[in-house]
């Protein structure tokens, strides 16, 4: 474990003691952002004053010899479709330049009350359309493994805040795979969390009944503390479970566990390193005593499709709301109705892949076709949850690459549909709502490769398991 | 004049009410205020209802329980499971752009359907009944068609409302108002909607005529309203009869000013709203036993309480009627019973003299005048203490003055006016002379003189007057 920095939890621990003063921690934190983020441009907002002043603050409560928090000076990096009160929250798209929600999420919340210290707000696709996070307004965010790289995405800020040592854990949103993505593609690990265990309240939808926000960390124990603290039931988000079975249920290794290698997770596209690293991984968690064998998933053919057309269908009505009228941006038009007015905003103000995605998702949703995609998504949908519900009878945890290729360089030239093909492997969690967790299993051409794991519902536990096994081997 | 007789002109009229749910405290998917009326505008609004990006609707339980009141009351059935859709359009008095409703198609499930009631000896059948937010409301400088630019109120976003949509059973704009005026006296009766606040219940009619094409009326804002603009629209359409295809398809706009329709847009097939499932709302399953809880605790529905009174008070059918419609008058009513046994004086009482203004204060909070207090009076009355006119001008001053009628009359020297005192004023009055002088053979100088002398003495019968006067003139 010497390879480790010291885990949040001790961290914490150390502030508590008076061991070390929390405001040079932060400090030394906040003093790397300059230095990194030149070349890296994670963040798109750094509220370096706020973060200092509540690092104080934390200082005074235990020279007064009070309680402080869990994450009592963890600096935490925070995607910006997670609404913090009064920091910006563009989405990285201009339509929301200028607006700062009166608001905290409920995962905000319940990170300030455990002490944790946000520094600040990271660069993402356009309203988490994307893996690469170069489809924002504000600029390319870069691998810091490789700056010619993009980090992935479309949480590609947060990962990179990570991996580069910015901050000790950052927040994602994961609608098809955005938090798993550049996890895999900046060596850290990203947890998609089940549908329903996280509050998404302030969490800016692009697909509602798909996204979830995941906790990103260099390593198991600080990815399951934050998991812990923002999980549970909310009142303000009528999606969320009342289950709480998740804490406190972990099996004790990966002795005896049955894994899956889910042999259409390793499809025509996945790149020879790529298949060589999980496999590897996958011969190392036998070797610590898992039984690993072939798993076989039917009708992924259709996750794609079925993935997309929800999305485009649910964004298409989400992102109505932006039209200049009430927060954000607007494009004045003097004398025009309120239809032009809407229009010249909107027309300005998204770009071509947020333009893209609304124009399939209300067409996929207009009378006469609402049957033949809309539903017939729902029903590919259901059929996928099934297939998955029968290879975890089978098997305690599944798994596969997270993503099929390694790290595409920056600018490089895809049409959208390529783009859309590299998310097969990470979809199929969120049209079916389980849990699924990317963690780093080596490199290739000195480029980070993820392996994904995935559990039945509320079963993170597990997953916990196995990747800490793996992160502690020999 | 072809529109008059309007089942021979073929008139299909449906309904699509719209109630807000007044009973309720909050809005139907956040904790604001739903007590928007005579506020500043845009004071009632939270991150949820203004529609601010990653805010979350949470139901109003509450406003499932009052829309089940309503569904049962029109003889619906309840869905075991019922889901909210999205329906999107853009409109500057949504906050959302798109507004949180139900749907009966594309495996949505609206809260009930498929009812039918009684009214007027006619039976009305209802399609679905189903709860959905209220938009803001847009104020537009001048007329909808030329205003330069309106402002947007979103104190009223996400009020709830319940829209209540009827087949096209009704032939006469006529026989629609008395649906309409039994709905609201019903859904008062429910405890769940105060129908005359201003915009609680709103109207849209479906018309044709002879065959035409299906002409949506929206704007109509208040039930004396629909009358005239159904009147309206029947003429109008009754002038295509004959020289055509009938009107065409379209949507118009009651202009209340100037008492027209005016034409908003043809309808080219249906408008595509592009429903969907409100991804942010699971379903709601209402068990058998969440339903008997609601109706343990609804209160009767009109047509029953008037059987009732006609019945157990031998109240006339008419004043039965009349009485049980209003909610609030009908629980003073049984409330006063309780301590003065003669159920027709107090209904006489309730809906003769209890008007307009005085009904609003009998039933507001801490009302001037209690179930208690008019009970006293009564006595008084029925006891001969008071005549009737004086117990009139003694309920009055209690609505005035908010005391009790023992308090009013302690110390006024005998409450009855006696012949002798009303004669004492007569004999002023002629000595004064004026009027008095040909009150003998001038009706007029006579009538004049009486209410002379109540004016100098309201509590005195007019009849005594008249007889005491007469005597006097008479003895001159």
């Amino acid at each position: 474990m010497g390879r480790l920095a010291p885990s949040a939890a001790e961290v914490a621990r150390r502030i508590a003691d008076q061991e070390i003063s929390c405001e040079d921690r932060v400090a030394s934190r906040l003093d790397r952002i300059p230095r990194m983020d030149k070349d890296v441009h994670a963040f798109l907002s750094v509220a370096k004053d706020e973060a200092l002043e509540k690092a104080r603050e934390i200082d005074k409560r235990v020279r007064r010899g009070e309680k402080v928090g869990r994450l009592a000076g963890i600096t935490i990096a925070v995607k910006d479709n997670i609404c913090v009160r009064g920091m910006p929250a563009t989405c990285g798209s201009k339509i929301l330049e200028g607006f700062r929600p009166p608001y905290d999420a409920t995962v905000i919340e319940r990170i300030k009350a455990q002490d944790g210290i946000i520094v600040g707000k990271t660069n993402m696709d356009e309203f988490a359309m994307g893996n690469t996070t170069q489809s924002g307004a504000y600029g390319p965010t870069r691998n810091p493994w490789n700056l010619e790289r993009v980090p992935g995405g479309s949480s590609g800020g947060s990962a990179a805040a990570v991996a580069g040592g910015m901050v000790t854990l950052a927040l994602g949103s994961d609608t098809g795979g955005s938090v798993r993505c550049p996890a895999s593609f900046c060596s850290i690990l990203g947890l998609k969390p089940t549908y329903g265990a996280v509050s998404r309240y302030g969490l800016i939808p692009y697909a509602n009944s798909l996204e979830q926000v995941g906790p990103m960390a260099r390593r198991v124990e600080d990815l399951s503390l934050l998991y812990e603290i923002i999980s549970g039931h909310d009142p303000k988000d009528s999606t969320t479970s009342r289950r709480t079975a998740p804490h406190g249920r972990r099996p004790a290794g990966v002795k005896g566990l049955r894994i899956g290698v889910v042999k259409e997770l390793f499809g025509e596209g996945t790149q020879k390193d790529v298949s060589r690293l999980v496999l590897d991984a996958t011969g190392e968690l036998e070797a610590l005593g898992a039984v690993v064998g072939d798993a076989r998933v039917g009708n992924l053919g259709y996750a794609l499709a079925a993935y997309y057309i929800v999305a485009m269908a649910e964004a298409s009505s989400n992102l109505s709301r932006y039209d200049g009228v009430r927060y954000g941006a607007s494009v004045e038009k003097g004398n025009a109705d309120w239809n032009e007015a809407f229009a010249a905003t909107r027309t300005e103000c998204f770009g071509a892949e947020v333009k893209r995605r609304i124009i399939l998702g209300t067409f996929v949703l207009s009378a006469g076709y609402y049957e033949a995609y809309y539903l017939k998504a729902e029903k590919a949908r259901d059929l996928i949850r099934r297939e998955f519900e029968r290879a975890f009878k089978k098997f305690d945890v599944l798994l596969g690459p997270t993503m099929p290729v390694l790290p595409p360089k920056i600018g490089e030239k895809v049409t959208p549909l390529e783009d859309y093909m590299i998310d097969v492997n990470t979809v199929p969690a969120n049209l079916a709502g389980f849990p699924a967790l990317s963690l780093p299993v080596g490199f290739a051409e000195g480029l980070p490769v993820g392996m994904q794991l995935m559990a039945p519902h509320f079963e993170e536990e597990r997953l916990f398991t196995v990747a800490a096994s793996y992160e502690v081997r020999a | 004049m072809k529109g008059r007789d309007d089942a021979a002109a073929g008139v299909t009229i449906g309904l699509e009410i719209h109630c807000q749910l007044t009973a309720l405290k909050t809005k139907l998917f956040c904790g604001c205020s739903s007590d928007y009326r005579g506020r500043e505008p845009n004071e009632l609004i939270c991150p949820v209802c203004f529609g601010l990006p990653g805010t979350l609707p949470v139901l109003n339980a509450k406003a499932v329980e009052y829309a089940i009141r309503i569904a049962d009351a029109l003889g619906c059935k309840v869905a075991a499971e019922t889901t909210f859709y999205r329906k999107n359009y853009f409109y500057p008095d949504l906050s959302k752009n798109f507004q949180i409703s139900q749907y009966d198609k594309a495996g949505g499930v609206p809260i009930a359907s498929g009812g039918s009631v009684q009214v007027g000896g006619k039976k009305v059948r209802v399609r679905r009944i189903q709860l959905e937010e209220d938009p803001g409301k847009l104020t537009y400088e001048g007329t909808i068609e030329k205003s330069s630019y309106s402002l947007v109120d979103y104190n009223r976003a996400g009020i709830a409302l319940v829209e209540i949509v009827t087949e096209p059973d009704f032939g006469s704009a006529k026989e629609a108002k008395v649906f309409l005026e039994t709905l609201r006296s019903t859904v008062e009766a429910l405890g769940v909607s105060d129908g005359e606040l201003e915009g609680a219940m709103r109207c849209d009619a479906n018309v044709s005529v002879s065959g035409g094409g299906r002409v949506e009326v929206k704007n109509i804002s208040s039930f004396k309203e629909v009358e005239k603009a159904l009147n309206y629209e029947v003429l109008r359409q009754g002038t295509f009869a004959g020289t055509g295809p009938g009107a065409p398809n379209e949507t118009r706009h009651w202009d209340e000013r100037r008492s027209i329709t005016i034409s908003l847009r043809l309808k080219e097939g249906e408008q595509d709203y592009r429903y969907f499932p409100e991804p942010d709302l699971p379903a709601v399953s209402i068990g058998a036993e969440f339903l008997e809880t609601v109706r343990r605790a609804t209160p009767e529905v009109q047509g029953l309480r008037a059987e009732r009174y006609a019945r157990d008070y031998h109240l006339k059918p008419q004043v039965a009627g009349e009485l049980s419609r209003d909610e609030a008058l009908s629980r003073f009513f049984e409330e006063t019973w309780k301590t003065f046994d003669k159920p027709t004086e107090i209904a006489n009482w309730l809906i003769g003299e209890v008007r307009g203004a005085v009904r609003s204060r009998l039933v507001g909070e801490s009302p001037p005048v209690t179930p208690a207090g008019l009970s006293e009076l009564l006595a008084m009355l029925d006891g001969g203490e008071l005549t009737r006119p004086q117990a009139r001008e003694l309920f009055r001053e209690m609505v005035s003055t908010g005391r009790r009628p023992s308090e009013l009359t302690k110390g006024k020297a005998g409450p009855a006016i006696d012949e002798g005192s009303i004669a004492k004023v007569v004999s002023r009055l002629l000595s004064e002379g004026g009027a008095a002088s040909d009150a003998k053979k001038n009706p007029k100088a006579f009538n004049y003189l009486i209410g002379q002398v109540l004016r100098l003495e309201p509590g005195a019968d007019p009849k005594v007057v008249a007889k005491t006067l007469a005597r006097m003139l008479k003895q001159e």
